[in-house]
């Protein structure tokens, strides 16, 4: 029969000591969480830091609105506009391939696939996820453009938007095929048979029940596709070559924003230079950008996923 | 009585082009889901049919040269080796540290909404953003110069989330029953966490882990601003030496007209496919090997 | 919260026999908003086993998690009232849910053994009470909750093998003997035989009344012959108009069976209700 615990020295001594090894693990447990919310505030400080020299001698209406971008030259403009229409366009161009065809991959996996074809075409996706970036910008400057491109489009040379943009849509349908899936796949069977019995046929219910409840998870697969496209380096510096161009003509060849930042950050800009300075406005710029987008992407989620 | 005829005509035919487009649907999908995995075999097959030849052992013993015939990525393979472990390093403690707190340890809901925000923007910032901080901080703010450790640091920051999330994920596997059952028996949160809860979540955090290392192994951006593009023709010595990683050696090569480096591009990149594919394969038979084990 | 040395005699605390080695006053259970179960006042005795029975749903599980301080774990849960374990408040702030966990045993609906040996199974609570057996201590101790949860005789020769090659019945008295091993002050069970075939669930019946004296013992069944068998005071719940758990009826056993007080008592037990 045991004595009244709450008494017994021994285990008291024993138990205060468990307890602070509890709390000690609990202090250690929190601060390694909050390296999360401290890399997120260095990144914002370093690049508000770095980028305020380069804002000390540029105005940032000049930044925005100048449409010459002529950092490593002189006369030395410093208009964003090229660079920024340069990574819109081969998004967008991303976006055009990985939309339709990843939509397509997410519906044929989720409501028409037999159960036993749906293992290995999705491990192939994974696949296309998998690849390093620089094994797609080889792809594209020996696989699309000379096959693919040159044959077929007037005027296009080695290097162009279009090749760019095409390859990082290969790129990104992962990201929309497999969150559209996911949000396809939790939508109730529920709701599928309701509409059957109702006298839906296949197609009715897929785009007209599913699709439209997956709706939110669809649209932020997207917008998180495109800022992935916005944010990718490797393809761009690779086929789009290294010439600031602005233009909205896909068949040029012309340099995004990650693109000249890879390009500075690997010649011999000296630190503090304005040259090397621009690499981190140009940085702040794209991390505004996408993280703008992001959380708007996770907003759209949480607000509009409906609780089934 | 004529007007339910024509009605029935027009109806019949708005249901024959539908029941035409119910068939064509499944066909039109599946023709894109061809689209995709084409594209994946026109890239392997054309590294492989460029690269096939100039594979060889010396690939990995050889350093680069200007001379194809004689260029291996031997300091490349080693600057992989060591940045992308080190980063393990630095992601593994803190990505299962957050990850046991998100789903055991914390008790504050706003708390833990706030670090899933934070891990959420982090896995949107483009990999070369990472790369530019780690210069700005790590480089020249604390003087590590662009070194192994700087690149190590920033992979591992880089690849948190995805550490962390399957972290969270794997804990919350372990079932409440038997973590109850040992609560009930008078332990405390931390004895439950080291007697039920990591051993039974262990494999699933170590696929994480491969996971992230994956990932790390295939960037190249953010080492590209971290270090740069260099020719290294030796081994590295200490973590503070300058290094260059796989993926930009390919890069390297893949920029250079000459057809010979062409192939060289296809090489390693063949050599690299086959390392990720290896940590894969690993990553699925850790995963396969402890769930025949786990009965309950 | 760090337990703290409690500056009264203990004597005073420690009930002379017959006093109630629990005492629930006014408890009732939070969810959120709504309330799961109310106004509850109970006693239990010493060496008696004490069966609480109602219809599903009625809260009683979400009662018997009060009593370990289980429904901490739970962080939409909210506890009001109080519930004295031989006179002290244990959802004080000077108690730590550890030591009540510790006089206070549980064992679980589904028998839920630890992906461990037989016998590590049944030493965990020790090992986790940090304080230091050794080995010999340690064996005599699992042996004897062992043989009190009528386990020892099929296991003795496999100490070592995995709990899971046992079978349901077996895990379940697995569980006893862990719960058991801590030597714990009272046994909370919740529908420990409901998943079990009737002659494990007649072997566990058997074993608490084996029991019984030496600890204090709540088991928590919705099968009424259960709690005939092997009670000696029943307590029974019933869900009110807004669905929230009240202790309508408490007494020895054979009256609440034979000449129950309350309508609803004698409703359910004659599955007119229920």
């Amino acid at each position: 029969m045991s004595s009244n615990i709450f008494f017994d020295p021994v285990f008291l001594k024993n138990l205060r000591r468990r307890q602070i090894k509890t709390t000690l693990v609990n202090i250690l447990l929190l601060a390694a969480s909050s390296i999360s919310f401290i890399s997120i505030v260095v990144i914002v400080g370093s690049l508000v830091l770095e980028s305020s020299i380069f804002f000390g001698q540029v105005s940032i209406t000049e930044f925005i609105t100048g449409t010459e971008w002529t950092v490593l030259f002189t006369p030395k403009k410093f208009g964003v506009q090229p660079l920024l229409v340069a990574t819109a366009i081969t998004s967008l161009i991303a976006l055009a391939v990985a939309m339709p065809v990843g939509l397509a991959v997410a519906i044929y996996l989720s409501e028409y696939a037999s159960n036993r074809a749906r293992k290995p075409i999705k491990s192939v996706i994974e696949v296309l996820a998998g690849i390093p970036t620089v094994v797609y910008g080889y792809f594209a400057l020996y696989f699309i453009s000379p096959n693919l491109l040159m044959p077929l489009i007037e005027g296009i040379g080695v290097h162009s938007a279009l090749a760019v943009g095409l390859t990082i849509g290969v790129l990104i349908i992962p990201i929309v095929a497999s969150l559209s899936e996911d949000a396809m796949y939790s939508v109730p069977e529920d709701f599928r048979q309701a509409a059957y019995s109702l006298g839906a046929r296949k197609l009715d219910v897929v785009f007209r029940v599913v699709l439209p409840a997956a709706l939110s998870g669809i649209f932020a697969s997207i917008i998180l596709a495109f800022t992935r496209a916005m944010g990718e380096t490797m393809i761009a510096a690779i086929a789009g070559g290294f010439r600031v161009y602005y233009s909205w003509d896909p068949r040029e060849a012309m340099q995004t924003m990650t693109a000249f930042i890879a390009q500075v950050a690997t010649g011999d800009a000296p630190h503090g230079t304005i040259e090397y300075q621009s690499i981190f406005a140009v940085g702040l710029l794209l991390f505004l950008v996408t993280m703008a987008f992001n959380i708007v992407a996770l907003y759209i989620v949480k607000r509009w996923q409906v609780r089934y | 009585m004529a007007g339910t005829v024509l009605e029935v005509k027009v109806l019949s035919r708005r249901d024959r082009l539908k029941k035409i487009l119910d068939i064509a649907t499944p066909v039109i999908l599946a023709i894109a889901v061809f689209i995709a995995i084409s594209a994946v075999a026109a890239l392997l097959i054309t590294v492989v049919y460029q690269g096939a030849g100039r594979l060889s052992l010396n690939l990995i013993l050889e350093y680069p040269s200007a001379n194809p015939a004689e260029a291996g990525m031997r300091s490349a393979f080693l600057g992989s080796f060591w940045t992308v472990g080190l980063s393990a390093l630095v992601s593994m403690p803190l990505g299962i540290a957050t990850g046991l707190y998100l789903s055991e340890w914390s008790s504050w809901r706003r708390f833990r909404r706030f670090v899933e925000f934070n891990i959420a923007n982090l896995a949107g910032v483009p990999s070369i953003i990472f790369g530019l901080v780690g210069l700005s901080l790590l480089t020249y703010g604390l003087g590590w110069g662009r070194s192994i450790i700087a690149g190590a640091f920033t992979l591992g920051i880089m690849t948190l989330p995805l550490v962390t999330v399957s972290a969270a994920e794997a804990v919350k596997t372990v079932p409440e029953a038997l973590k109850h059952g040992a609560y009930a028996l008078g332990a405390t949160k931390l004895q439950v966490t080291r007697y039920i809860i990591l051993p039974r979540s262990l494999p699933m955090m170590m696929t994480g882990a491969i996971l992230a290392i994956s990932r790390a192994i295939g960037e190249a951006a953010p080492i590209l601003i971290i270090s740069g593009l260099l020719f290294i023709r030796r081994d590295p010595v200490s973590i503070f030496d300058r290094f260059t990683v796989m993926p930009l050696q390919i890069f390297n090569w893949v920029s250079r007209p000459q057809v010979a480096f062409q192939e060289l591009a296809s090489a390693a990149i063949i050599v690299l496919l086959m390392l990720l594919l290896a940590l894969n394969a690993s990553a699925i038979a850790i995963r396969y090997r402890f769930q025949k084990r786990l009965v309950l | 919260m760090l337990t703290k040395r409690l500056a009264v005699q203990p004597e005073i605390l420690r009930p002379s026999d017959g006093g109630a080695v629990i005492e629930v006053k006014n408890l009732a259970v939070k969810y959120g908003n709504k309330y799961a179960i109310k106004d509850i006042n109970l006693k239990f005795e010493r060496s008696q086993i004490t069966a609480i029975i109602g219809p599903s749903g009625c809260g009683k599980s979400t009662f018997l998690r009060c009593l370990n301080r289980m429904n901490d774990l739970i962080p939409e849960a909210k506890v009001e009232g109080k519930v004295f374990y031989r006179g002290i408040d244990i959802y004080s702030d000077s108690v730590d849910p550890v030591a009540v966990r510790t006089v206070v045993g549980m064992v679980f609906q589904r028998p839920n053994p630890f992906p461990m040996s037989i016998f590590n199974n049944v030493s965990f609570g020790l090992k986790v009470n940090g304080v230091k057996f050794t080995k010999q201590e340690m064996y005599e101790k699992v042996k004897d909750a062992l043989i009190k949860a009528a386990l020892w005789d099929e296991v003795k020769d496999r100490l070592d093998a995995p709990a899971y090659s046992l079978s349901g019945g077996q895990q379940q008295r697995l569980c006893i003997a862990r719960a058991l091993a801590v030597d714990p002050d009272v046994i909370l069970l919740d529908e420990p035989t409901v998943s079990l075939d009737p002659i494990s669930t007649a072997k566990i019946e058997q074993l608490l009344r084996q029991i019984c004296n030496e600890y204090t013992i709540i088991i928590v069944t919705h099968n009424m012959q259960q709690a005939a068998r092997v009670s000696d005071y029943t307590a029974v719940m019933m869900p009110d108009e807004q669905m929230i758990g009240r202790l309508i009826e408490f007494g020895p056993t054979k009256e609440i069976f034979t000449n129950p007080r309350d309508k609803r008592t004698e409703d359910y037990i004659s599955g007119r209700i229920g």
